[in-house]
């Protein structure tokens, strides 16, 4: 058994999952490999979000794929970092945003 | 900071630096061999198509000692080509018709006879670019005159910024030659290298700082072309996109930081045979400062000449042997095939 549940070697075996249900797999890959060609969004523009959204999704592997994807695709580090206060931000609001669900509920039940 | 040459580092030695490369067991990793890689895809031996660019090497002398430098260049360098070795490549020159000179070093411009045999190569009607780094525009006094000298002989100055930020360039390539380059790329601008209509041609060359791939050509091209319009007034025409080579320095960095395994497995896995039919080695011929001959700047520095067969030696060039020859090739090679493939003259495959 692994020591650890996440094997950074296991990010370059990504393409393995194919070995179980192979179609799917494929059908998964050509729409991964579509969503990310320039389209009315840049290539950097896409590295970005999914920057972001490794982020909020914390995934270790998706968080390594696109450090390094969002550097070659010429974003700086300002642009990387802001793209994580986004999601920071839309995580923070949220659950900040159901604080008017608390807030109504003690509303209801208080005299 | 100094050249590996000058601290004595086990990386000035290319017997060393090759070892490393050819290791095949690196940490339980064995990379396949670029040699069978070629094979497969029916490019061994790989032959040139047609020579049709002469790249010299003046010297490893440079004013700047970047931390992914090839060349292992800087101010402690002395290795530097003399008058009559500049004169055995313009007889090489004169007794054919390749007509585009690549000028590069070290700082080209360092080399005392570097005016004169620019004027030389002029007057043989050939194309000639020069690896300017820039910096050495403000370096001293008596460089300040470079862009009107280029301007004069209408030589193609391709630069190196490897991004458009203070920062990134100068982790790379030293504190300070971020503002340094961008005053000189204004100068180049001000006589008119880099406008529209000028005929004044001004490339950029994009390496990336650190252990990672370079993206899209075309994309960073504009991302450059947007950032340094809006933040310093400058316009240049086209950006390269190289890729580094695990050689010298940067096989230096890529060991000593623990990068080297993962580096060499992202070029490995980019293998393109598009790329590997592109490989500049197969239409440039490359000359050493001291008059040798080699497939490429690459190979020149990790010492591997060319193939014992054809001429060593600019003294003896013969272009009908160099394009029989066969291309010497090791597992640095990768670095010119990987995705979109890498050359002096960036991507080669659109
Ligand atoms: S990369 Fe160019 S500018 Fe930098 S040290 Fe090497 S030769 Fe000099
Ligand atoms: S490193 Fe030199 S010899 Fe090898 S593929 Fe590149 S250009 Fe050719």
């Amino acid at each position: 058994m692994e020591k650890t549940y996440y094997n950074s070697a296991d990010l370059g075996k990504f393409g393995s999952i194919s070995e179980f249900q192979p179609t799917l797999a494929a059908k998964f890959f050509d729409y991964y490999g579509e969503v990310f060609k320039e389209g009315a969004l840049t290539e950097r523009e896409k590295a970005l979000i999914a920057l972001a959204v490794a982020h909020a999704v914390q995934c270790p592997y998706c968080i390594d794929a696109y450090t390094t994807g969002s550097l070659e695709k010429g974003a700086d580090e300002a642009q990387m970092m802001e793209a994580i206060h986004v999601a920071a931000a839309i995580k923070g609001g949220a659950a900040l945003v159901h604080g008017v669900q608390m807030m109504n509920k003690v509303k209801e039940v208080m005299m | 900071m100094k050249s590996l040459a000058a601290q004595n580092s086990p990386f000035a030695d290319t017997a060393f630096q090759l070892d490393v490369l050819m290791q095949p067991q690196q940490q339980g990793t064995a990379f396949p061999m670029f040699g069978q890689r070629l094979l497969d895809h029916g490019l061994l031996p790989l032959k040139p198509t047609q020579i049709s660019i002469l790249q010299i090497n003046v010297g490893k002398m440079c004013n700047q000692v970047c931390k992914h430098c090839h060349v292992d260049a800087g101010p402690d360098r002395k290795e530097i080509m003399t008058r009559e070795t500049m004169q055995l490549c313009l007889d090489a020159l004169a007794q054919t018709d390749i007509p585009v000179v690549d000028l590069t070093g070290g700082a080209p411009e360092m080399n005392p006879y570097f005016r004169w045999f620019v004027e030389e190569i002029s007057k043989l009607g050939r194309q000639i670019i020069v690896r300017c780094n820039l910096t050495i525009i403000l370096a001293n006094k008596k460089y300040h005159d470079l862009p009107e000298f280029f301007k004069q002989h209408r030589v193609q100055v391709v630069s190196s910024l490897p991004y458009f930020t203070a920062s990134r360039t100068d982790t790379q390539r030293g504190d300070g030659v971020f503002d340094k380059s961008i005053k000189a790329l204004q100068m180049l601008n001000a006589v008119g290298y880099g406008q529209e209509g000028s005929g004044l041609m001004l490339d950029l060359v994009y390496n990336p700082a650190g252990s990672f791939l370079p993206g899209n050509q075309k994309a960073l091209e504009g991302e450059f072309k947007r950032r340094l319009k809006q933040g310093y007034d400058i316009t240049f025409n086209n950006l390269f996109a190289i890729t580094n080579l695990p050689i010298s320095r940067y096989l230096d960095y890529l060991i000593s930081t623990g990068n080297y395994e993962p580096y060499m497995e992202k070029l490995v896995n980019a293998f393109n045979p598009a790329a590997a039919a592109n490989v500049m080695c197969r239409n440039t011929v490359s000359v050493g400062w001291e008059g040798s001959l080699y497939d490429c700047d690459f190979n020149q520095m990790l010492e591997l000449p060319v193939e014992s067969r054809a001429p060593r030696h600019i003294r003896d060039f013969h272009l009908e042997a160099l394009t029989a020859r066969n291309i010497v090739i090791n597992q640095h090679c990768y670095g010119c095939t990987a995705g979109a493939g890498s050359s002096c003259g960036g991507e080669t495959v659109s």
